[in-house]
């Protein structure tokens, strides 16, 4: 007879304490966590994720939506979705939760260096490409010229508004917005937000494009770069599949060959562009 | 340390010598694990005995079919794969992951206190071996290990059993995973009943299985007998009931995602899961969380899950895959296709499980070489 072994195991979640705890919109929030153990160090990279656990109730894969010259902390956008997500959104400031992570690859900034950066999110889909904005911000000269293009589906909706103007006049980040549906005092525009792309100049030789959201905004997009002759290397998106255990035993974030939690979640168009015209793949 | 079997000269066998060769195994700390009828059905339980193994016992499978038949010999063996794999033992169809208290200070994991036995597998096929390698490869040879199945394979002793009789649902020889056990076990028997009597020829394949014959006396074969036992399994080789052929499989079933013939099998297809229960590669899982009901404990286990279930591609906005057809699609593609980009093998080893387990007999062999024999157009691959 012999014990397992128990050191280690990459299915067990570490505790993690609720820090700050911010609402963003009705159903969003945006959770702060630091490790309650002192010898477990947090170390992400922008476009990575989390499983975070709410006792009792379950784990959901939600991408880091920090900065990533902070590593004290993991933070968090979420939405309150399903069963777990609702838990997870309910924390309050002192609660714990559970953790394992970081998982998944990054965001392609060094790809990105020297070049021009457009950034295409739908919805919470900027959640985690706000760790590539901050990526970007802290060393902006060596970008070229950056846009975030984000659509909503009503103003209510917007993530982070109170950070645009520091993106747009501290670091020269063009940040353009457009919601769906209008409300009265809405000064912004309303479409989907492919109609954003004709507002920046792309040059197809020398910029990075990098994608979240769902995936009919994800189709669009790429119609509406590949208009204007983007390459599919320099599109880098974003995938969700439903997940389980983020380390490739679970099986199901399957997307064709690729397994979503290891082999991405940020994937070059390239190796999606079949993959995503398939139905009910 | 694993030496090349042929490095050692098997030995010829009798009853009473492999029961005392069984005794041996148990004695040296193994929970001898063997075939044993169950239900109508041969099934993997704990055994102590040659007699408790299903004497005299055969199968008769075919597409949706599955009885049991008496045999005209005391065979021990004389059967091949039931609707259980060792992937029972390795890859638990539940298990507890880690357990959970909630505390003052928020949340303190207790450590899986699990004991696994040191266990000996008997009449390990050679497709069955094959699955084991394939599993090795998900789970330990990735980015990440998995601590329950290593642990678990680690304690695994494989004690194999070459065939000579094969099922009318099975097609190794055609993917090359059998009948004959060629590596991957610590000792491997082949049963033999002949004029000179009933016997096996026992090979050696590993230090640790060759430990377990200390202080017991075999004779070597002589040439004669490996010639008549090569011959039984050479002639199994082409007794197999069916045939997969993988000459281009990879790109065939990339190239075939629309194919109609995925429509034919989703009108039969019952999405029931049978075929990813009794498949011996089949690894995917989902997640319980259960509190108890104070509330102060919590556990997460994880249990078998089928890529035939709805809930199995679930997102905020719907399942991914909710028409049969594109789950069968997946089942099959995986198996066949994506699994060679994933682990650089087939997910399938020809043990016929999922012919014979299939409550409508869809034959993934027949499912082949319809899309084989009807290919789509080149337009897929742009």
């Amino acid at each position: 007879m012999s014990q397992a072994p128990a050191a280690a195991d990459p299915m067990v979640p570490l505790p993690f304490r609720v820090t700050n705890s911010k609402p963003e919109t009705s159903d969003t929030v945006t959770l702060e966590l630091a490790p309650i153990n002192g010898e477990h160090r947090v170390s992400f990279a922008a476009g990575q994720f989390n499983m975070l656990y709410a006792f009792g109730v379950g784990e959901s894969a939600i991408s880091i939506s920090g900065d990533p010259s902070l590593q004290d902390r993991y933070v968090h956008t979420l939405r309150a979705i399903g069963t777990v997500t609702r838990a997870l959104h309910a924390l309050r400031e002192g609660d714990v939760l559970g953790l394992r992570g970081p998982f998944g690859n990054r965001w392609p900034l060094d790809r990105a260096e020297g070049r021009d950066v457009v950034i295409v999110a739908g919805g919470i889909g900027l959640a985690p490409l706000r760790t590539a904005i901050y990526r970007i911000a802290s060393d902006r000269n060596r970008f070229g010229q950056v846009s975030v293009l984000y659509g909503c589906r009503t103003p209510d909706d917007v993530l982070y508004a109170d950070e645009f103007s520091v993106w747009h006049h501290n670091h020269r980040i063009n940040v353009q917005t457009t919601v769906d549906r209008s409300r009265s005092g809405w000064r912004g525009r309303v479409g989907v937000v492919t109609t954003l792309i004709p507002t920046v100049s792309l040059d197809p030789d020398n910029v990075v494009v990098m994608l979240c959201g769902p995936e009919v905004m994800i189709h669009f997009t790429v119609i509406e770069l590949h208009r204007r002759r983007v390459r599919d290397d320099d599109i880098f998106i974003a995938m969700e599949r439903n997940m389980k255990c983020a380390l490739g035993f679970c099986g199901r974030c399957q997307l064709g060959p690729t397994f979503v939690c290891k082999d991405g979640s940020i994937f070059p168009y390239s190796r999606l562009r079949r993959l995503l015209t398939l139905k009910e793949l | 340390m694993p030496v090349a079997p042929d490095s050692r000269s098997p030995y010829r066998v009798d009853l009473i010598q492999l029961d005392l060769l069984l005794a041996a195994v148990c004695r040296a700390g193994y929970q001898l694990i063997g075939p044993s009828i169950k239900d109508g059905a041969i099934v993997y339980d704990e055994v102590s005995s040659i007699e408790e193994l299903p004497v005299g016992w055969t199968d008769d499978q075919e597409a949706g079919r599955y009885r049991l038949q008496r045999r005209d010999d005391r065979a021990l063996f004389g059967y091949v794969v039931g609707p259980q794999s060792w992937k029972k033992l390795l890859h638990p169809p539940r298990q507890l992951l880690w357990k959970g208290r909630r505390t003052d200070g928020g949340l303190e994991t207790i450590a899986r206190e699990e004991v696994t036995p040191r266990r000996a597998f008997l009449a390990v096929r050679a497709c069955e071996i094959a699955a084991i390698g394939i599993q090795d490869r998900v789970f330990t040879q990735g980015q990440h290990a998995d601590p329950i199945y290593a642990h678990r394979r680690e304690q695994a002793l494989v004690i194999a059993v070459n065939c000579t009789e094969p099922a009318g649902t099975c097609f190794c020889s055609s993917l090359g995973t059998g009948p004959e056990v060629i590596s991957g076990f610590d000792l491997a028997l082949t049963e033999m009943i002949d004029e000179s009597g009933h016997w096996f020829m026992l090979e050696v394949g590993t230090d640790r299985g060759g430990a377990l014959l200390e202080g017991l006396e075999f004779t070597p074969v002589t040439d004669t007998e490996r010639r008549a036992v090569h011959q039984r399994v050479d002639a199994a080789a082409r007794q197999m009931g069916r045939a997969l052929n993988t000459k281009g499989l990879k790109k065939l079933l990339y190239d075939s995602y629309d194919h109609p013939r995925w429509d034919d099998v989703a009108d039969r297809c019952l999405a029931c899961s049978n075929c990813t229960m009794v498949c011996p590669t089949c690894f995917c899982t989902t997640v319980e969380d259960v509190t108890e009901l104070s509330g102060e404990i919590a556990e997460r286990w994880r249990r078998w899950d089928s890529c035939f279930t709805l809930d199995f591609s679930h997102l905020s906005g719907g399942s991914v895959r909710h028409s049969t057809r594109s789950r069968y699609r997946q089942w099959m593609t995986h198996k066949l296709a994506t699994w060679q980009d994933q682990f650089d093998s087939l997910g399938c080893v020809g043990c016929g499980r999922c012919i014979t387990w299939c409550p409508v007999g869809i034959d993934i062999t027949e499912e082949v070489r319809q899309i084989r024999a009807h290919p789509v157009a080149a337009r897929a691959s742009r």
